[in-house]
């Protein structure tokens, strides 16, 4: 069994290295500038984890690894196994525990100040994660010796390493985040803000329903989010009944509106409407021009809000309920007609009972986007904020108030995660959708006709509307000033996007002048390193959790997709309460902003590739293993290639969405990372809506642009000689 | 001992559970090199559990299995010394055929020119030269099970596992590929072990069948020893389909046995069998079907004609009785009275 013992000695060289050679504790320069190289040796806050041990909390770390040495070397590989894995995690917990416990100044819980005094330490560098990471490789080649998943070090060891990821982004964020509601400055316990929060009126208060004033954020966002899922799932049903069951010649075009959403900034559609309805937009100016009447603000607040989310979830809603829609068995409706029942009998008593399940699948999942929703209240909130908002004033406001940030991103949390678990245990066993591998044939029931038209008229109206819309997002970015100067100009896209060649013909140089390349080429660096990255994360996730039999698999997967229902603005404020201090301190950093991207975006990428992956035969994997190919070169040689739509739609979709998102990353941007939609929010705070629409503009041209390059890069399947259709990208996967 | 030579296999009892479903209750088996081993089983009957086991697709609940005299139980399945050829032959259909029996030898460490050579040489041995550069969906279905075999077999392992390999190729071409696995065993002697749920194939092809019920062996032995003295009534009615009919053994001498069934006697290899109550196994082709009276009387329950053969149904006093008869071209129609009798091939006695 050499090679049980070959790839420990390889483990214990990286131990070593990481213990002996790296810098233990984290570097303010940062690691991977390699600033901290030069000064080596003089500086010795660069020093590894061997010249720290007059710290004892740091003893064990050695000694386990010892012990581990001595296990390789005195027993076989039969017998030395559980220890191994026994081993690994103690080392694991030591660290765990020893990280939490001693802060910068010392211990970071009063309780633990009678085992002594001691001195504070940094958080984490690369010695100590590096060594985090050898304590589970030796988990995963100790489990691997006892035969444990047939064996195979590789499936171990990517379960172990994604389990701590998804434990560390994830639970430790909203761990933290609850912990930090009940501390004070100081660290010390206090439930001072959390009482004077969780009562507080202006998060409850039922006013407006009793009369006595307004109602509080909380069951504001509640109503709100009620009103925009109803509105979108009937729109989306509108539009899904009329593109399957009505014969209209613009039905294609349909799905193209189902893509603007994604690619479009969140908060741009409120901006549009900012400019259409706001007091001094045009279609307001034009109405009280022509009628007299005062139309005001009225656009702000709820009412605005309801319109911008009407506009950018109908085609989520669309998207899923096409599905459902789809999925009724035209043998059904044929029956039913069969049965003497006239279409519009048909369509109550059969197609819409039988539709249910997935309309009420859509009502939740807009319900959970639309309480997630931060751009569009931010621009067209006003004064009365939603619970998205309110978190974030909370923090970067003049009130400061991390506690009450706590509450309310609680309170949030509460009511999405109650929305998904309704999902997931309530609709999960109801579903009516027929397709059957069975070729159904026959054809859909046309629509009755007191229906027919109604939709028809409404699914022509809003897409005129919505078109309507993007245009003026478009003809926005080339006017002077809205509102009062439609003189045509390239103003504000010079001013965001100037460069200057210097030395002419020469070529010695470009400046970047404008003032938006620094955050956009920020945000297309950490977009491109986000997006590979998520992919992978997101596909080896949905291969272990379909190709391999491990004890807590189904909950592994449920608190994966759990993770979806987080809204960002409680994933930003978690990420800053758990990475500000050690032991893992990462705020102000691109790394934060990457990891934020990867494990947010994660679970669509895990979806996407479960239904692809469900779709290959088992056998190929296992054919692949018998020839005596490893599990990573399985990967890489079978399943990789044949995945390849689905890897394409995971790259597509994290690249966008690392571009497009704003509620999460609005915390976690700093002035050395600003993100292009941070910077677009600061320049609407501004007023400066021209430069803000062209840059919005130019956003979605390089999206449009990317996608297509990355569709080329990852290529088509070649499985038969005639070129196959280039696969459609769902453009949004959504948990169902 | 055997199982320490190259190509031997050894299950020692193994046992594998599937949460609280006990599939293998306890199994202990060996195969010699060279041998063309079948494990034969309805379905659920834990053959094909057995099979993943030996190539690390499955790892056991207990016990030990050794491959050459290795211990194999914790060793992942491209680090043993087996290759399988899958039932829905499982050919990655994004690489050219050559690329596919390339791919074990390169997974190995070969480098991909001597691979592509060797990759040619076992297409040439499943007479396949030439048609390396196609891709998988451009062969038919038999072609396809033959580069599943060649990949297998360019690997040269100690064992070759096979799981219901011809069950997707149409019954003619079946009888074909059989016949070939079969020659290619024989002339490069490797160890082989076949997995089927089909009685006919089993016998065809192997050098001893294992006949599998619950997780356990139900019989071994070579397919004459099977077919002729089945141990038990389901052994009898798996293999070849057989009347399993309650009989009074009458005295035994020399080995023969004196059998009654109704007013008929028949002799019999007598096995273990000695005086008094006993179960006779009768191949459906063992009973012949005359037209009129006689010591042992039927009624014609249903017939069936299929072409080259007979099909009956006959109620008789000791039950009802399923007979083959390859000789009579018209059937006889249901209600007519008959008379029957043994040949004396096809008649056993079980315990």
């Amino acid at each position: 069994m050499n090679r049980d013992n070959r790839r420990l000695d390889v483990l214990f060289i990286a131990a070593l290295i990481c213990f002996a050679v790296l810098p233990w504790y984290r570097l303010r320069g940062g690691f991977f500038t390699l600033d901290w190289v030069g000064s080596y040796l003089s500086d010795d806050r660069t020093w590894p984890g061997l010249t720290q041990l007059d710290q004892w909390w740091l003893w064990p770390v050695p000694l386990l690894i010892a012990i581990a040495a001595i296990l390789r070397f005195t027993r076989p590989a039969g017998q030395r196994g559980g220890w191994l894995a026994l081993t690994g995690a103690a080392g694991i917990t030591w660290m765990v525990i020893q990280g939490l416990s001693v802060g910068l100044r010392g211990w970071n819980w009063g309780a633990l100040e009678m085992l002594g005094d001691v001195a504070g330490q940094q958080a984490f560098g690369a010695g100590a994660v590096g060594i985090l990471l050898c304590f589970a490789a030796m988990i995963a080649f100790g489990l691997a010796e006892r035969g444990a998943l047939k064996g195979d070090a590789f499936v171990i060891g990517s379960i172990t390493l994604l389990i701590l990821l998804v434990t560390l982004f994830v639970f430790y964020p909203l761990l933290s985040m609850f912990t930090g509601a009940f501390q004070d400055y100081d660290g010390s316990f206090t439930a001072a803000g959390v009482a004077r929060n969780i009562g507080d009126p202006n998060i409850w208060s039922l006013g407006c329903v009793t009369g006595t004033g307004g109602c509080g954020v909380a069951w504001r966002t509640f109503f709100l989010a009620i009103c925009t899922a109803t509105g979108t799932t009937f729109l989306g049903l509108a539009f899904a009944l009329v593109a399957t069951r009505m014969r209209l010649p613009f039905k294609k075009s349909i799905r193209l509106l189902t893509v603007l959403p994604i690619i479009t900034p969140p908060f741009v559609i409120g901006l549009a409407l900012t400019l259409m309805l706001g007091r001094a937009g045009f279609v307001t100016e034009f109405i009280e021009d022509t009628t007299g009447w005062e139309l005001g603000r009225w656009i702000y607040g709820l009412t605005g809000i309801w319109v911008a989310q009407m506009l950018s979830f109908t085609p989520i809603a669309f998207l899923i309920l096409i599905g459902v829609v789809e999925g009724v068995s035209p043998a059904m409706e044929e029956a039913s007609q069969t049965m003497r029942a006239t279409r519009w009998r048909t369509f109550r008593r059969v197609s819409l009972p039988l539709m249910a399940p997935g309309i009420a699948n859509a009502f939740l999942i807009s319900f959970i986007e639309s309480m997630a929703d931060f751009g569009n209240p931010l621009v067209l909130g006003g004064n009365g904020g939603v619970l998205s908002t309110e978190i974030f004033f909370a923090v970067v406001g003049a009130q400061h108030d991390p506690s009450r940030a706590a509450v309310l991103a609680t309170v949030l949390l509460g009511f999405t995660l109650s929305a998904f678990l309704a999902q997931r245990l309530w609709l999960g066993r109801r579903n009516f959708a027929t397709v059957s591998g069975k070729g159904d044939g026959g054809n859909h029931a046309a629509l009755p006709r007191r229906l027919a038209w109604p939709m028809t008229a409404i699914v022509v109206l809003w897409a005129a509307f919505t078109v309507f819309v993007y245009g003026m997002i478009l003809f926005g970015g080339f006017v002077k000033t809205w509102g009062l100067d439609h003189t045509l100009t390239l103003e504000h896209y010079a001013r965001a996007f100037s460069v200057t060649f210097d030395g002419g013909i020469a070529w010695t140089g470009i400046a970047w002048t404008g003032v938006a390349w620094n955050s956009f080429w920020t945000t297309m660096e950490i977009a491109l390193i986000a997006a590979p990255l998520t992919a992978a994360v997101g596909l080896l996730t949905a291969w272990l959790i379909v190709r391999q039999r491990f004890p807590g698999r189904g909950i592994f997967e449920f608190a994966l997709m759990m993770s979806f229902a987080i809204p960002g603005t409680v994933i930003g404020i978690s990420y800053i309460m758990a990475f500000n201090l050690p032991p893992i301190q990462m705020t102000g950093t691109a790394l934060i902003l990457i990891f934020c991207f990867v494990f947010r975006n994660m679970p669509v990428g895990v979806r996407g590739g479960i239904a692809a992956m469900a779709q290959l035969d088992g056998s190929l994997d296992e054919a692949s293993l018998t020839l005596g190919a490893s599990s990573p070169r399985t990967l890489r040689k079978v399943i990789l290639p044949l995945l390849r739509p689905a890897i394409l739609a995971a790259l597509v979709y994290s690249f966008v969405r690392a571009i497009t998102s704003i509620s999460a990353v609005i915390f976690l941007v700093s002035a050395k990372y600003n993100l292009a939609t941070a910077y677009i929010v600061g320049l609407v705070e501004n007023g400066e809506y021209g430069i803000a629409i062209a840059y919005s503009s130019v956003l979605i041209v390089v999206m449009i642009t990317v996608i297509g390059t990355f569709q080329l890069l990852v290529g088509e399947r070649r499985l038969r000689r005639r070129i196959e259709p280039i696969p459609k990208i769902k453009p949004r996967e959504v948990p169902t | 001992m055997t199982t320490q030579r190259r190509g031997a296999v050894a299950f020692q009892n193994v046992q594998k559970k599937f949460g609280a479903f006990t599939a293998i209750p306890d199994l202990t088996l060996q195969i010699e090199p060279g041998e063309l081993v079948t494990l034969l089983g309805p379905s659920g009957c834990g053959k094909t559990t057995t099979l993943r086991m030996l190539a690390g697709l499955e790892s056991p609940t207990a016990g030990r299995i050794l491959i050459g005299g290795e211990d194999v139980t914790n060793l992942p399945a491209n680090r043993r010394d087996v290759s399988m050829v899958f039932q829905s032959y499982a050919l990655f259909p994004h690489m050219t055929v050559a690329q596919n029996v390339a791919y074990g030898l390169e997974s190995g460490g070969m480098k991909s020119g001597p691979a592509r050579d060797a990759a040619e040489k076992g297409l040439d041995l499943v007479g396949l030269d030439g048609m390396g550069e196609r891709l998988p969906s451009e062969l038919s279905g038999g072609q396809q099970q033959r580069v599943a075999v060649a990949r297998a077999l360019v690997l040269e392992p100690q064992v070759l596992l096979l799981d219901e390999p011809l069950s997707n190729l149409d019954a003619r071409l079946r009888r074909r590929v059989r016949t070939e696995i079969r020659q290619l065993q024989q002339r490069l002697g490797f160890t082989a072990v076949y997995v089927t749920h089909d009685q006919e194939e089993a016998l065809a092809v192997s050098d001893r069948i294992v006949v599998m019920k619950d997780g356990r062996i139900a019989q071994q032995g070579a397919p004459r020893a099977l077919y002729e003295q089945p141990a038990s009534a389901f052994i009898a009615d798996f293999i070849g389909e057989s009347n399993v009919i309650s009989c009074t053994v009458e005295k035994v001498m020399d080995g023969i046995a004196q059998v009654r069934v109704g007013n008929l006697t028949q002799q019999v290899p007598a096995r273990s069998a000695t005086v008094g109550p006993a179960q006779l196994s009768v191949r459906a082709n063992a009973i012949t079907v005359q037209e009129g009276q006689g010591p042992f009387a039927g009624r014609i329950a249903s017939s069936a004609y299929l072409g080259d053969h007979l099909e009956y149904e006959i109620d008789t006093s000791v039950g009802s009785l399923f007979a083959v008869d390859a000789e009579g071209d018209i059937p006889l129609s249901p209600g007519t009275s008959v008379t029957l009798g043994f040949r004396s091939r096809g008649l056993a006695l079980i315990e």
